[in-house]
């Protein structure tokens, strides 16, 4: 997102609006273990995990916060928080 | 026209020549007369403006943020307690880059309760992002509103802007200015037309929220305006000088100090005191000169390095100090300024809170100056300590 003066923004712009930043801890999904039960979708508070055509689900690291919600409720141990380098 | 008025409503009438759209202001002393005259000017018809009256400061700048970003030109006056109040909406308004005109009428800072002046009040803001002008007497202080509506609304600088004037010395104080006529001041002040502004056709937000990944970015941005403002400033009061006669492109004044050995840098109201001092010690043979301050912000570091590279040591004198430091603001960006440089720099703290700075004064410190005695407070009285 280019910078613009004054952080003026018209509607509809915040999806360019990257939040991911802050996050320490990022989910890794493991498809190998996963049931497709969508808990992980389900309990996303920032919405950012999303189903793909076979049924599986990933995070959109560009919101994610790393908040660990989907891994700790995730019934097959199937998400690893892992510390980010950035 | 050359009248003799009352510093307030000088600037009172300079605020009217340059049609403001909204005024929004809270009244306090010594600012009161300005906001009083506004208010006569819009009831009597002779400002076409939207005058909101407000419960406090903190509203009259949110108002004018808010009609400032409607794409009015605004404008508000205040001094101390009061701009204190505001300070949250000071930020606010030069982060969302809005070209706000205010005066301020400068009065210290309590505890202690003082209604007298020194400059506390808008040093203590200096990193807002505002641009800050400084006036020496009420001409100037008149003239500096023009000047400042003109570089605020320049595209390249969209920051707003701080008139300030000794509260009182100035503000109180008659003498004889020249007010431009309407016709001059439209042929040097066009209509207002902003980039962007709120409308509910065309939906837009101010101020948006910023992650880290971008706010560093947005600081660098309004530090980068602060320096395109040094080009607007010189080229417009240049013109204002074409048109009127007085040029206001300087930054900085320098008052007999070509073959100085000591001098004096200052801002406001003192300097015409100064400079009087100056002329009594030149006709007793002592090599004394000014260095006056205009434009504090953005800091003519360039142009002080250069005006002072001549002499043998400098005394700042500041009316106000940075509490656990080594004393006021203008002491501190003048070194800053010299770094590297081997003249001494001495600064003095006088004429808090209404405290009269004397030519007695002035010599007193340039005899301290030649002495190496300084960085502190000047004049204490030593039975109260």
């Amino acid at each position: 997102m280019a910078l613009a003066v004054g952080c003026r923004a018209r509607p509809g712009k915040s999806r360019d609006n990257k939040t991911g930043s802050w996050r320490v801890f990022k989910p890794v999904f493991d498809h190998e273990k996963c049931s497709k039960c969508g808990m992980c979708q389900t309990l996303c508070p920032e919405g950012c995990v999303h189903e793909d055509a076979e049924g599986f689900f990933d995070p959109d690291y560009n919101y994610c916060k790393g908040c660990g919600i989907c891994a700790a409720e995730c019934p097959k141990e199937a998400i690893a928080m892992k510390q980010e380098e950035k | 026209m050359m009248e003799i008025t009352e510093g307030s409503h000088a600037v009172a009438e300079a605020v009217r020549l340059c049609r403001p759209q909204v005024v929004s202001a809270y009244p306090i002393t010594p600012q009161t007369h300005i906001v009083e005259a506004l208010a006569d000017f819009v009831a009597n018809g002779k400002l076409d403006a939207e005058y909101i009256t407000v419960e406090n400061e903190l509203s009259a700048l949110s108002a004018c943020v808010g009609a400032s970003a409607a794409g009015s030109r605004t404008y508000s006056a205040t001094t101390s307690q009061g701009l204190m109040l505001m300070a949250e909406v000071v930020f606010n308004a030069a982060g969302m880059r809005l070209p706000i005109v205010m005066s301020i009428a400068n009065r210290a800072m309590g505890a202690p309760l003082s209604i007298w002046n020194d400059m506390q009040d808008s040093i203590s803001l200096r990193d807002a992002g505002w641009l800050h002008f400084y006036a020496e007497d009420n001409q100037e202080a008149t003239d500096l509103h023009f000047l400042a509506y003109k570089v605020a609304e320049d595209p390249t600088v969209q920051l707003p802007v701080f008139v300030c004037f000794d509260g009182f010395i100035l503000s109180h104080t008659y003498e004889p200015v020249d007010i431009l006529t309407q016709e001059q001041a439209d042929s040097f002040l066009p209509k207002y037309n902003p980039a962007d502004k709120l409308d509910a056709k065309d939906p837009m937000s101010f101020g948006m929220y910023a992650t880290p990944d971008y706010y560093h970015e947005f600081r660098y941005e309004t530090n980068e305006a602060q320096n395109r403002a040094r080009a607007a400033i010189v080229k417009y009061g240049k013109e204002f000088g074409t048109l009127f006669g007085r040029d206001y492109s300087a930054f900085i004044e320098s008052y007999r100090l070509d073959d100085a050995e000591t001098a004096i840098v200052a801002m406001g109201s003192m300097c015409g005191t100064i400079k009087d001092a100056i002329d009594e010690m030149r006709d007793a043979g002592m090599k004394v000169g000014l260095l006056r301050i205009r434009v504090f912000r953005p800091f003519p570091i360039e142009e002080v390095a250069k005006a002072l590279a001549h002499v043998k040591r400098i005394a700042v004198l500041d009316k106000n100090v940075s509490l656990g430091s080594r004393g006021g603001a203008t002491a501190i960006e003048v070194r800053d300024a010299l770094y590297g440089s081997t003249i001494p720099v001495k600064g003095y703290i006088l004429g808090l809170g209404g405290r009269d700075i004397r030519k007695k004064d002035i010599k007193e410190i340039v005899s301290l100056c030649e002495k190496g005695i300084g960085d502190q407070f000047y004049g204490l009285r030593k039975e109260l300590i």
